[in-house]
């Protein structure tokens, strides 16, 4: 605005056409930007405030009774030994990421240093249809494939029955394998090219250089890519609930069925809990305990993702 | 006088053949992969392939397997997500323009907001059933076991998803689009809405089908707010009951009789279809995005 003097010129500079009513525009926009970003913010207040009031209500009056071995809240007398979700839920994961490990991280490794650029666009697809099956797709083919096939079958210990851990963690290792697949091959993929030049030009052969080099160089993002996919196994409900079934056996056997935390809140929570009622208290005190142990390893799992970045950026 | 070097080195054999067996391991761990897909719908197809008719969308929901199918589910599906899309997109997209845009990099605000999306984003889906249930259903709201509620849950789960990949579109419009409409005299809204936001439209789109896709499929937060019923109408508006695709299959399989382990297979294979034809739409629109960036 106003006269600007240019050598011995002066020249008139003006505002561009309408731009009082284009910064008017712009304001508005920014608040409505700012109003849709605090509804993020809006949906964790709000799962904070549904979750922990009644948690920290019900964990009083369980007090001590939480550590042991018979988990009964919706009979009478109910219940509330904690530790058989807890064995279900671990042995699911364990077993799910005994599936998925070795397989997600070769398809990793098979897209950063294997595949041909057009290899990697049929392949991307496959691991992307695979993860948009549905869970509760995945928790029928365990409930009429996985289970009466094999598990009944070929399961030596115990007496086989209709559910059980090992049917659900298999199916939900088939869940995570494009998890781990997806997020390694993007830190394997972030690894400079000059790192792998040099392997080559120390004679190194490919698997040498996948394995040895890039593998170790992109560490820290595979170990995140297992985090978060063992968070994604650990908070899965539908699986767990169909497969292993809603019995909380305290039990070592993956033979037998088992209850995970999240397929309690499934099974306890389809029946219109009351509020007050035992059914009710008792899944938001899991709803709590599961949204703080993902929420820890979300966090770890994102913490190391943003510092290799950082370092390769 | 000239000298010949070979370059050729040669590998021991033991060296050979653990690189040929690493090999081997990779593409067996992609066959397997694939072979899962091929598995898991193939044994669908064996159960109930023979069953799959018109019929089975036009019919309602019932205990009786001959006149049994899966209108008001998939119509239900359709309201529950179709709704929680117009909410979810708008707002996520907006939250990406303005994190990319305007909120400036690094300062305490814009990484406090992108820390809550990533956790959000990791959060057990049937936690959001929790919060549903407690504030909606019952609560503040009280909207009861409607459409609307679980719009609103369903809403809840995709807006993380839909605001990440939004973002990683927008990142992936060139600065010189923004810098060539600053130096012509747009304001910077002026850019975002007219340069960079139809540059991303096509990753966003890509993105965001894949999170409806997923939302499709959801079932775990709806166990809790009452759509696992037979519902043998379909939804007429937000306040109405319904039902869903996901937990109506879900409730045929908690029957142990054999007909509905087979309806359930039929209504999985429906499902599946509707979830593939929408995962193919997405990967076409990415291949014409990235085949645009690159030319």
């Amino acid at each position: 605005m106003g006269e600007v003097k240019v050598g011995h010129k002066s020249v008139l500079l003006s505002p561009s056409p309408h731009l009082s009513r284009r910064l008017n525009t712009q304001r508005v926009a920014r608040y409505t930007m700012l109003l849709a970003t605090t509804m993020s913010v809006i949906v964790t207040v709000g799962i904070v405030a549904s979750l922990f009031p009644t948690a920290v209500r019900t964990m009083i009056t369980i007090g001590t009774q939480i550590i042991g071995i018979s988990w009964a809240p919706l009979f009478e007398p109910p219940e509330y030994g904690i530790l058989p979700l807890f064995t279900g839920t671990i042995f699911i994961v364990a077993i799910a990421m005994l599936v998925a490990v070795p397989v997600g991280l070769a398809a990793a490794i098979f897209l950063s240093d294997y595949a041909t650029f057009n290899l990697r666009r049929v392949v991307k697809p496959i691991l992307e249809i695979l993860a948009g099956i549905p869970t509760v797709v995945l928790g029928l083919f365990g409930l009429y494939v996985v289970n009466p096939l094999y598990v009944e079958k070929y399961w030596p210990i115990g007496e086989p029955l209709a559910y059980s851990a090992l049917g659900a963690g298999f199916v939900t290792g088939i869940l995570i394998v494009p998890i781990i697949a997806s997020v390694a091959d993007d830190a394997l993929s972030a690894v400079p090219r000059a790192m792998r030049e040099a392997a080559y030009a120390l004679g190194a052969t490919r698997r040498e250089v996948a394995s040895k080099v890039v593998f170790n160089a992109g560490l820290s993002g595979v170990v995140a890519a297992l985090i978060l996919a063992f968070a994604r196994a650990f908070g899965e409900t539908t699986i767990a609930l169909m497969v292993a079934g809603s019995y909380p056996k305290f039990t070592a056997n993956p033979g037998d069925p088992m209850m995970s935390l999240s397929a309690f809140i499934g099974f306890a929570g389809i029946g219109d809990a009351e509020v007050g009622s035992n059914a009710y208290n008792t899944i938001f005190l899991i709803g709590a305990i599961l949204f703080l142990i993902t929420l820890i390893f979300n966090i770890v799992g994102n913490r190391i993702i943003a510092k290799y970045r950082e370092a390769y950026e | 006088m000239s000298q010949t070097i070979s370059l050729k080195s040669r590998l021991s054999p033991r060296r050979t053949l653990i690189d040929g067996a690493f090999r081997f391991f990779l593409y067996l761990s992609i066959f397997i992969s694939l072979g899962m897909i091929f598995w898991i719908v193939s044994s669908l197809w064996n159960e109930a392939g023979w069953l799959l008719s018109w019929d089975l969308l036009t019919n309602y929901p019932s205990y009786d397997i001959d006149n049994a199918g899966f209108q008001s589910p998939l119509v239900g599906s359709l309201w529950v997500v179709g709704i929680a899309t117009l909410v979810a997109l708008p707002t996520g997209l907006l939250t990406a323009l303005y994190l990319e845009e305007f909120a400036g990099k690094g300062n305490k605000f814009s990484r406090l907001i992108e820390l809550n999306i990533q956790n959000l984003a990791g959060v057990p889906a049937v936690v959001f059933g929790l919060i549903g249930l407690a504030f909606i259903v019952r609560g503040f709201v009280k909207w009861g076991f409607t459409v609307g509620s679980a719009a609103a849950v369903i809403a809840m789960l995709m807006l993380p998803v839909i605001i990440i990949v939004s973002r990683e579109a927008i990142r992936a419009v060139p600065p010189s689009y923004r810098e060539g409409a600053l130096a012509l005299g747009a304001t910077p809204w002026q850019a975002v809405w007219r340069l960079v936001l139809p540059s991303a439209i096509p990753g966003t789109a890509t993105g965001s089908i894949l999170a409806v896709s997923r939302a499709i499929g959801e079932s775990a937060p709806l166990l809790l707010l009452g759509a696992l019923s037979f519902v043998t109408f379909n939804p007429t508006g937000l306040d109405s009951p319904f039902t869903i695709m996901p937990l109506t299959i879900f409730k045929y399989a908690s029957d142990s009789r054999e007909e509905f382990q087979i309806l359930a297979s039929a209504g999985s294979l429906i499902l599946m279809a509707v979830l593939f034809i929408l995962n193919l739409i997405a990967i076409i629109l990415r291949d014409i995005a990235t085949r645009k960036r690159n030319v």
